[in-house]
This record gives C-alpha cells, structure tokens and sequence, in this order.
C-alpha cells in the first residue's frame, strides 16, 4: 500500500505526521518513506540515525546544437513548447536556455541536418538512507536552481520497488509535484489547520483528489487554534477524520528541534499506531 | 519599489506577514504569486473588474477514429505518458508533459491538441489599493509564467496609478514560481521559523537570492518557539552578510486576526506584534 502525506498549503504538518508515522510503523513493517518535497526536503533532519547507502543522480537531456551542421531553418524553435530556444533568424543565432527545457527531444526529431545531438544535464539527486531494521528513507533533492522538481520526484518514486508499505510525504500545493506524487497512491492523507487559509486549501486539495478518483481523509493539526469551519465543512463532505493534534507549544518546540514526538511520548506513539488502523480501514471501506 | 516576500518552507507566516505590510500604506499594489495556493484575497476581498484566461499549457489527446494503434507516439514519447490498453491507445493525463511531439510525429494526425484553460488571473480593488492574484487550476503547470503575468500586471497597474510600492506574497519552495517571483524585484524578504526544517530551507532559499544577486533580508517568525535556533539562524545571516530585519514571537492573535478577516495591524493595531511588524516593515523599505 502507497500512503500519501499531502496539504494544499505548505507548513500544515506533512512532514511532522509522515515521519511520526514512519517512526513507529517501521519498527514492524518493511516500509519506506519518501520525502517528495524535493524543493525543500526535510524528513532526513529527523532521522539522522539513517546510513547513506546509495545516491543516485538524476538527468534530463538537454539539446545541444553543432553550429557547424546547422542551417537556421527554425524548426526545432517551432517544434518546441516549452520556448526554450533563443532563435533570430536574420542574426543567424540560435541558443538553448537550458533551463527552460523539458527533455522531450521534439527538437531532436525536429531537425532534419542531425545538428542537434544531446547531453546530460543535472537536476537533483535520490539519496537513500537505510536503518538496521531494513527499512529506507527515500529523499528527492532537487538542485538548487532547477525549475522543475517532477523529474527528480518521479525517480525517487520509482525506488521503492519491495516494499509492504510505502509513505510519500508530498510537496505543497496542488500543481504538478503535488499530482505526481498522488497519482501513485493508493490513499491520500490530507493535513490541515483549523484557520481560514488552511480551510480554503483543503477544499482545493480535495477537489483535485476527486477529479482523480483517489480515496482519501483529513487530519487537523494545531486543533484549537483558529476556528470550526473546517469540521463543518468535513461533515458536509463526509470525509473521514483521522487524527487530530491540539495546538501545543510542546509539540512546535519538539519538532523545531528535530525530535520526533513518538519517541518522546508513549501515548502518541499509540496514537500514530492507531492511525495506521484507522487510514488502512479507511483505504479498505472506500474500494468495497 | 518592488518587495517580494518568500520563505521557502511553507507555513511560516508569509501570507500573514504580507498582508500587514500590505495595510501599513494607504496606496499599494498587492500581489499573490502563491498562485497554487493564493490566500490573500479570502482576508482582502477584492472587488475584481479584470479577470484574464491563463493558458498555462497543453495536452493531447487520442482521435480512436483516426488511430491505427501503430505504436509511435508511445516509442517516442519520454514521459512514458502514452500506453497501449486493451488495442486502444491512450494518453495518461498525469504524465503527459505537454511537450506535443506525439502530435507531431503521428504519420495519421490521430492527435489532438487541447488548451489548457482553466487558470485564471484577477485584478481589483481592496481597503489599501489594488490587488492582482493568480490561480492555477489544480494539476496545471507553468506556475512561472502565471506568476510573472501577475507581476506585469501589478507593474502596469502601479505605473498607471502612480503607486510606488508593490507587495509580493510568493509560494513556497525554490522552483519556477519562485524563480520568477524574485527575478528583478528591488528587494526579497524571505521569512522564516526557528526549526531545523525552517533553517534547511532558508539556506537553499538563499543560495537560490545569491544567484540572481538580490538585496535579500531576513524575518524570524515564532522566534520564540526555539530561541536556540532562531540564535542559529541570526549567526547564519551574519556570516553571510544579511540583515535580520525583524524576530517576531509567536501569537495566537495572527490566527485570531485571520479568522477575522482582517491583517494583524488592522485587527489589533496597538499589540506588541503590530508594533514589531510596523518598525520591521519601516527597516525594509528604508533600505
């Protein structure tokens, strides 16, 4: 089973609720997490314990133009559709921003003098971090500067081949990252705050996961803070509430520390034991 | 001049923060270039007369009229976003990148592009002036270009106004929308919250402001959480020959304020945190 951690808006507690999770499910599943916030990967700052095992870099292709065999017909601007050439006919110039491209290799076909050959280029990195009890934290790092995470997200996604269980912890938002992400899971975990902008995203988040047919339920975290019209509102669209944490300055001096809470306290422990029950319950009720 | 107000990691307070900045003037422009998440016209509620199409992309999709099933798109296609399912080819609307080389190559024009057109931009009126915000449709992409039309916008609107200042409340993260949210603005203010997350993320956030050579400062929100690290970071800063403009404490009355519709300036003028925010905002603009 795939789980994804996901919120529409950033700093609800996604990483904070899937590194919990990873901490005390994988002392008896063979389980990974995945950090796919590759902009800004955080869940490796909880589990230093963690050994490098391997980091694999991830590539794109990026066009490269031989001046010599080109002729400047433009085609290769035309073909593309991302306006990652730099082309003045008249000047005879022609350039590839490199960030701007996608790999797609319409550029490529395109030409028709084979002046355009290709080479790699960097856009970030997996690194996979193991622990003694077989279990793998799973980390996209995208290189400071790259445009796009997907590509790096994609690939970290693709390691996790062997595994009973699966945690993504899914970047913010609700654009591309964010989709690629939970089009790979079975069940989407939504975390939320009880104020007015956490409100307006879930209810993005939720629109997008219905359009996708994804089953899914919400935590609330910082519960007490803010006000109720996110609990009318999950009434309203009878999505299951699976957890709740109350606001409490213990906890945010916890996790600023980089301490995970379960380890701290036996009775969250349980309590995040429980929510394993209560999502694969929940994942179990919506596909009968 | 132009202020861009970025953090990221998400959820330390921008939007709160650039929406008192945003009330401390009478003449503004306000600009949300969240455009994933756009927050700030719930508090503001704008009255829009200008609403604009956003193309941010295209897709395609399979004509089963025309298609043979021969198989090239899916041979060409680098996203592996075309798949052959029960002899009928398809396209994965999730993995299909927009980049229309299958369109191009299919020898019997079986492919059709279609717009994506969901994505809108606004423009208006709120309490302090002009407001212009984005939304990307959910799923779409291009979050970069949408951004920077929002940033055009609020230029042009400023300029036919005559308003000096324009507000920025960027998204979260280092990637395209942020990318273009800062590119050329006169100064970035990234905020940011005293956990080792918040650390890691303001480092690459800065590596990010370093490149495009900005004139970038720094505000630590909920300091108080973790005097230790909010310590960190300020050394972090002073190493590294940027500003902390302003450690605001952590207070419930933000959230209060938020729920009230209202920014912390307007809803509790006379707090110890309006006052922090007003003497940091006045540091910002004085450079």
């Amino acid at each position: 089973m795939k789980i994804a951690i996901a919120s529409g808006k950033g700093g609800t507690g996604k990483t904070f609720i899937s590194t919990n999770l990873f901490n005390v499910l994988q002392k008896k599943i063979n389980i990974s997490l995945v950090d796919c916030d590759a902009e800004e990967p955080n869940d490796r700052e909880f589990f230093t314990g963690g050994v490098l095992h391997h980091t694999h870099i991830v590539t794109q292709k990026i066009p490269v133009i031989k001046k010599e065999k080109c002729t400047y017909c433009g085609k290769c601007e035309k073909y593309c559709n991302y306006n990652a050439f730099f082309f003045l006919k008249e000047m005879k110039m022609i350039k590839v921003l490199d960030e701007l491209c996608h790999g797609c290799g319409a550029c490529s076909v395109a030409c028709e003098y084979g002046a355009i050959s290709e080479k790699d280029d960097v856009l970030g990195y997996v690194n996979r971090y193991t622990f003694d009890t077989n279990s793998a934290l799973i980390e996209a790092r995208v290189k400071v500067g790259v445009y796009s995470p997907v590509n790096v997200i994609k690939a970290a996604i693709k390691e996790t081949d062997g595994f009973d269980l699966v945690l993504f912890d899914a970047p913010p938002g609700t654009a591309c990252p964010f989709i690629q992400t939970v089009a790979k899971a079975d069940y989407v975990v939504l975390v939320t705050e009880p104020t007015p902008f956490g409100l307006s995203d879930l209810k993005q988040s939720v629109d997008t996961l219905k359009s996708m047919n994804k089953s899914y339920g919400v935590i609330i975290n910082r519960a007490g803070l803010g006000n109720n019209d996110i609990y009318d509102y999950i009434e309203q669209e009878n999505i299951p509430l699976l957890m709740s944490v109350p606001f409490d300055k213990k906890i945010a001096a916890i996790y600023s520390n980089g301490e995970l809470l379960t380890n701290l306290y036996t009775d969250w422990a349980a309590k995040f034991n429980q929510l394993y029950h209560i999502i694969e319950e929940n994942y179990g009720n919506s596909n009968n | 001049m132009e202020i861009a107000i970025i953090s990221g990691k998400g959820g330390t307070g921008k939007s709160s923060i650039s929406a008192a900045f945003a009330t401390l003037q009478n003449e503004i422009v306000l600009a949300d270039c969240d455009v994933d998440a756009a927050n700030l016209y719930l508090l503001f509620n704008p009255v829009c007369d200008e609403e604009y199409m956003f193309i941010s992309g295209q897709k395609t999709v399979i004509n089963q009229d025309k298609c043979t099933a021969c198989g090239l798109c899916i041979e060409y296609c680098r996203f592996d976003a075309i798949i052959e399912k029960e002899n009928k080819v398809c396209v994965v609307e999730t993995l299909c990148d927009g980049c229309l080389l299958c369109s191009r190559v299919c020898p019997y024009e079986a492919i059709d592009i279609v717009d994506e057109d969901k994505s809108r931009m606004y423009a208006g009126y709120f309490q302090n002036g002009r407001m212009v915000y984005g939304r990307l449709a959910p799923g779409e992409e291009n979050s970069g270009k949408l951004v920077n039309k929002v940033r055009e916008k609020a230029k042009q609107i400023a300029k036919e106004s005559g308003i000096k200042n324009i507000i920025i409340d960027g998204p979260p993260g280092i990637g395209c929308s942020v990318i273009s949210t800062i590119t050329g603005v006169d100064a970035v203010v990234v905020v940011t919250e005293p956990t080792l997350s918040g650390l890691h993320d303001l480092k690459r956030t800065l590596e990010v402001t370093a490149g495009f050579k900005l004139q970038t400062s720094v505000i630590i929100n909920k300091f108080d959480i973790n005097t230790e690290i909010a310590s960190k970071i300020e050394d972090y800063c002073n190493q590294n020959s940027i500003k902390v403009m302003g450690k605001l404490p952590f207070d419930p009355l933000i959230v209060e304020a938020m729920v009230n519709c209202k920014s912390i300036t307007d809803y509790a003028p006379d707090s110890k945190i309006s006052n922090l925010i007003r003497k940091t905002y006045s540091k910002i603009i004085a450079v």
